[in-house]
């Protein structure tokens, strides 16, 4: 009983955390268009952050590679959901550390795709950060359209490749 | 968690001559080439010459696509002096001007280059040199022939004897790439690699002095600016901080590097002074500030930016911090360079969703489509301002291919290896 009143305390503390990241978010960070994206997304579906910690093999079963639209550095849906939950589990393991690796398609020019990599990357941070993660904990990193996931010329290609990768 | 990355850095540029070589194939010309024939050199010597000097200035004129060379077996005779050049012969077979030539052997194993350019029509010499030459540096010596012939009948300076770098990757294996920085003629020959690396090169920017080039490696697992001399291979690195650290441009005195940097928290245009290692930030915009480069009287930096939504190439002048924006066509301009005369404006362009060269003419603001290929990237412009060279795509590979500033001549490098990307031509050395 004792012991559920604590984690129960433990997740309004982290929704208070939350809360204060998001609203910090919002004015310090509108110049951040993935920020936006991410805030907007969580706003929605705040209730389920939870306190509850998640292991590793929770971890595993979610999508570590997060998708784009050409050109754009916002988030979708569900990467965000997925981010949560690693933000979850980072949280709890505060000795974990993940590394976000964006990256573009082969169109458009090469420092170009290496800036919108990183903006992808970031978005994605942006999402720990806001659920608690240490800062210290996420390195950020864009390889731009220097590492294709996938070779080819084709939209389906360019899909996958436009995307930010996490890694334990 | 980042792995460090073998690198092999080649301290002796000569040394190595990698095995793949890119040849010129012309796949567009102008509509009135100038007719001219390079006749074979004379030579004295025993043994067989290492290169054809006159094969060296007869592709050199035929790449520049201003001119139409003569094949040499529709040649009546060789005439290697103005004794045996009999001038109706040249006029009935179309040619305007003629190229002939001799090289002998000289005491202690040099060589003697001579060479004559004759205005056919007018029967009158208008070019004659002796030039001291060695059996290793003939195809140097052929392209010092082509920048004088060029410019006499152009009166626009060779960019034969120039250089270009560009980068190769090569797929090893599923994810795993070898990367080449590699230093070669203008014409693809004599490539060298002077930097090997598992993890991605890229943007090489030559000093204007030619001595020295700028560019970002990964090869630590995090993006770097290096500058590494040519002469002697010796490397520094001159800018790692968290974040990007990307697109070096030279400033015209070559005292001064931009870059790109996203230490304060997104990509910013800053200036690095080389001497005095001070940095000055740039652009201060929330959107993408990144591909700066330097006007030629190095008061200006053109950069893009997506701060109006969309990549468009601005114009930032430094004394005030003014930006203007300088493209309005289109939904994506990037990668902007100047010509030297700072008229015209060479880009990457999107249109119907693929991506060309363009250049626009910033006394009138008309933009020109340049390309028509595949993926066109990467503009670089030759140092006497007729070509652009830029990186595209043929089948699934990365390739080099050029264009003159008005569209009308065209060509491309293929090289028998790897994907090729990203050239950057020197300035006159």
């Amino acid at each position: 009983m004792r012991a559920m009143n604590i984690g129960k305390a433990a997740a309004l503390a982290l929704t208070v955390v939350w809360a204060a990241g998001c609203s910090t978010t919002k004015t310090t960070d509108s110049d951040s268009m993935g920020g936006d994206s991410a805030a907007t997304t969580q706003g929605t579906t705040s209730t389920q952050v939870s306190g509850d910690s998640m292991s590793m093999s929770d971890v595993k079963n979610l999508a570590t590679v997060f998708y784009f639209d050409f050109d754009k550095y916002q988030l979708k849906a569900e990467a965000v959901e997925a981010l949560r939950g690693h933000a979850k589990y980072l949280v709890a393991n505060p000795s974990a550390k993940v590394v976000l690796a964006g990256h573009a398609d082969e169109r458009g020019t090469r420092e170009y795709n290496i800036a919108l990599g990183e903006r992808r990357a970031k978005a994605a941070a942006r999402v720990l950060t806001v659920n608690g993660v240490s800062s210290s904990q996420i390195e950020v990193i864009s390889y731009g359209e220097e590492k294709p996931a996938v070779i080819g010329h084709n939209e389906s290609s360019w899909a996958q490749n436009r995307r930010t990768e996490l890694t334990y | 968690m980042m792995q460090r990355s073998l690198v092999v850095l080649m301290l002796m540029l000569w040394t190595v001559i990698a095995r793949a070589e890119l040849t010129i194939e012309i796949t567009q010309g102008v509509d009135e080439p100038t007719p001219v024939a390079v006749v074979p050199f004379a030579w004295d010597g025993a043994q067989a010459l290492p290169e054809d000097v006159a094969q060296v200035v007869a592709d050199d004129l035929h790449r520049s696509g201003l001119f139409s060379v003569m094949p040499r077996e529709n040649m009546l005779s060789f005439p290697s002096d103005r004794n045996s050049l009999y001038f109706r012969d040249w006029r009935i077979s179309g040619s305007e001007y003629v190229v002939i030539g001799r090289i002998s052997t000289k005491e202690g194993g040099a060589l003697e280059v001579s060479y004559e350019l004759y205005d056919v029509l007018k029967e009158e010499r208008l070019l004659g040199e002796v030039i001291n030459a060695n059996f290793s540096n003939l195809r140097a010596v052929g392209h010092y022939i082509s920048d004088q012939v060029f410019e006499k009948l152009t009166g626009v300076r060779g960019a034969f004897s120039t250089r270009i770098v560009y980068v190769t990757a090569e797929l090893l294996r599923p994810q795993v790439y070898r990367y080449k920085l590699t230093l070669a003629d203008a014409d693809g020959h004599n490539p060298r690699t002077i930097l090997e690396s598992r993890e991605p090169i890229l943007s090489p920017a030559w000093s204007r002095d030619g001595s020295k080039l700028a560019y970002v490696s990964f090869e630590t697992g995090r993006p770097a600016i290096y500058v590494q001399y040519l002469a002697t291979g010796k490397r520094e690195k001159v800018q790692s901080f968290r974040g990007l650290n990307g697109a070096p441009s030279w400033s015209p005195d070559g005292n001064k590097l931009a870059l790109v940097l996203s230490k304060d928290g997104n990509p910013e245009v800053y200036v690095l002074d080389l001497q005095q290692r001070r940095l000055s930030r740039v652009t201060h915009h929330f959107g993408i500030d990144t591909e700066p480069s330097w006007s030629p009287d190095g008061q200006s930096l053109i950069f893009t930016s997506d701060r109006g939504g969309q990549p468009q190439i601005y114009s930032i002048y430094l004394p005030t911090r003014d930006v203007t924006r300088l493209t309005y066509e289109g939904k994506y301009n990037a990668r902007g360079r100047l010509t030297q005369d700072g008229r015209f404006l060479t880009m990457v362009h999107q249109v119907n969703g693929s991506f060309h060269i363009a250049v626009q003419d910033l006394r009138t603001g008309r933009l020109d489509l340049l390309t028509e290929t595949y993926m066109d990237e990467s503009p670089t412009i030759a140092p006497n301002g007729s070509i652009i060279l830029y990186a595209t795509q043929e089948g699934t590979r990365g390739v080099l291919a050029a264009v003159s500033l008005d569209g009308r001549v065209k060509f491309r490098l293929p090289s028998s290896e790897g994907d090729v990307r990203e050239p950057a031509w020197s300035p006159f050395l």
